[in-house]
């Protein structure tokens, strides 16, 4: 007897699963090409949403505000938490690793609202302190790279865990310093961790509106924020093509990097086709 | 070159490595909490900050005065107490129904063929690279009373009035399922591949049904996985704010909406900051035990 589930069965799971998961952003999409203004009833295909998104300045100023937050966040979110990653899986003992730990993993499931509350009171006690406190962008990068850190950290430890640790040795054998050994062996192999944890890191700086709303002060509004308080009084057609939009950009991206992941195993395959031939 | 001397002196590269993100997380991470623990203490008063300090300098002397209303406001006022309950009422009731819908198909992403598991684990993440607050959003027009599945059920003519689901807990839980579901999914995949197919052979050669073997070898060695995955679930969905506020009516009460309330509605920093130690004690059990898992999972591999 087999021990895989049977085929018909696998193929509800799947097909009642991804229903699921897919159906909502689908019917999402398809109404934001309705024409009127009532988002559940159709009365006919338009892409005037689209020209009325496009004409909202504010939504396309706090557009480019998050983009640029979400960018500043993502790289220095890939390199503190190469750093950490490094120390989590390579350094047997230091002082305070398991502090350390802990505030590696507890941000994965800490509630935002107790971050956003804690980093914002941080920076009022630190402006009652030294009468210097971030502001706008500033104190909303820092919030997002504090809380992204972890993500990109456990993404990168798993493949600093997977790594095969003869190749440093063997350049260390050959006369490389750690630092040299880091740079020239290490970051080539873990490059595709550090690109899908900044990736991860954009995404979920891109995203977020409770910690923003927190720490952003009045001045600076993201995205996200402008998205919560029209979506708060109700369903709104330009909120449909503005998902629509995103949904679109996030597909292309994720179709384009399984693409390359694809080609690039197929070529790996193939070199090590051509190296036992030539064996 | 640097002197060996001034070498021998010097930090190692290494303790950079460890300095830099360290510092980065007690500054923004560790520190904060304490002030929250501070301010939870103080005495709310119309300044800028909006409360009392609770350590001053008075006549050459420190005078520490720790402000308990605020404690003491959380256990008499039913209306925290309430939101208490309810958080974790709701956040348990979405984990379970998570891990309900989550474990049948990572069992079944498990079991397919090496090549397309990768494909269907990328479709199960893939709508979370998509924005929450939308895909929270897409959930409005689909539970409305004039939404979709109301239209649908009239049409077919099931129900002659539309039921009411959006502003309702009922929504609440389809929408911390309907977000957190690669959250459990991912965990219980990555411990089910890892399953020796044998074992339940042996199983069936011993006589098992297909749901003894299930019950006695495949659910218990995947723990790991379930209690990964619903820690996952649980923590974040406790203090969630977005889904209730959007998905849940007013009486849907849930803990970070009242956080939400005390701090943009009310302006009580020191209530707010109470309301989320109280939450941080209740999570405490459950992120030490998310935390060990996790550390584990980083470190199991080294030796």
């Amino acid at each position: 007897m087999s021990t895989s589930p049977r085929r018909w069965t696998t193929w509800a799971v799947l097909g009642l699963g991804f229903a699921f998961l897919y159906l909502p952003v689908v019917i999402l999409m398809i109404y934001s090409f309705n024409e009127s203004r009532l988002a559940t009833v159709w009365s006919g295909f338009s892409f005037k949403w689209y020209g009325a998104l496009l004409r909202d300045r504010q939504m396309l100023e706090a557009a480019w505000v998050s983009i640029q937050i979400a960018f500043l966040t993502a790289t220095a979110a890939v390199v503190l938490g190469t750093m950490a990653a490094l120390a989590m899986t390579r350094m047997r003992r230091f002082p305070g690793k398991t502090l350390f730990g802990a505030l590696i993993t507890a941000p994965l499931v800490m509630p935002e609202v107790i971050i956003g509350l804690s980093i914002l009171l941080m920076f009022v006690a630190l402006g009652d302190l030294i009468g210097f406190a971030p502001k706008g962008i500033a104190s909303i990068w820092i919030a997002h790279v504090t809380f992204t850190l972890a993500f990109v950290t456990v993404v990168v430890s798993s493949r600093l865990a997977e790594l095969d640790r003869s190749l440093e040795e063997a350049a260390m054998d050959l006369g490389a310093n750690r630092i040299k050994v880091f740079f020239l062996i290490t970051l080539p192999i873990i490059a595709p961790a550090l690109v899908s944890g900044w990736l991860l890191a954009f995404t979920l700086s891109l995203d977020d509106v409770v910690i923003s709303s927190f720490v952003a002060g009045p001045s600076s509004t993201t995205l996200p924020m402008k998205v919560f308080s029209s979506v708060r009084l109700g369903l709104s057609p330009k909120i449909n093509a503005l998902a629509t939009l995103m949904i679109a950009v996030v597909a292309v991206a994720a179709v384009i990097s399984w693409w390359m992941m694809a080609r690039e195993e197929k070529r790996r395959q193939l070199d090590m086709q051509m190296a036992a031939k030539d064996k | 070159m640097i002197p060996p001397l001034l070498k021998r002196w010097l930090p190692h590269p290494r303790w950079g490595v460890i300095a830099v993100p360290y510092l980065w997380l007690l500054l923004f991470f560790a520190i904060p909490f304490l002030i929250v623990l501070k301010i939870s203490f103080s005495t709310l008063a119309i300044a800028m900050p909006p409360y009392t300090p609770v350590l001053e300098f008075v006549d050459s002397a420190v005078m520490l005065r720790l402000n308990l209303s605020n404690y003491i406001a959380l256990v008499m006022d039913s209306q925290y107490v309430q939101a208490y309950a309810s958080s974790i009422k709701i956040a348990g009731i979405s984990t379970l129904l998570a891990l309900l819908v989550a474990y049948p198909m990572a069992y079944v992403i498990a079991r397919l063929p090496p090549s397309s598991r990768n494909i269907a684990l990328m479709l199960v993440i893939l709508p979370s690279w998509t924005s929450f607050l939308i895909r929270v959003y897409a959930w409005i027009g689909i539970l409305k009373n004039n939404g979709l599945i109301n239209n649908l059920l009239m049409g077919l003519g099931i129900i002659d009035e539309p039921l009411k689901i959006l502003h309702t807990p009922i929504a609440a839980y389809i929408g911390i399922v309907y977000c957190y579901l690669p959250f459990m999914v991912l965990p219980l995949y990555t411990n089910l591949v890892k399953h020796d197919h044998r074992l339940i052979e042996a199983a069936y050669d011993l006589g098992a049904k297909p749901w003894q073997a299930f019950f006695k070898i495949t659910l218990p060695l995947s723990r790991a996985g379930i209690v990964a995955g619903c820690m996952l679930v649980m923590i974040p969905a406790v203090g969630e704010f977005v889904i209730p506020e959007l998905l849940g009516g007013p009486d849907t009460l849930m803990i970070g909406r009242v956080l939400w309330g005390e701090f943009f509605n009310n302006r009580d920093w020191p209530a707010a900051s109470a309301v989320a130690i109280v939450m941080l004690i209740l999570l405490m059990i459950p992120i030490l035990i998310f935390n060990r898992v996790q550390q584990r999972e980083m470190e199991g591999k080294l030796t």
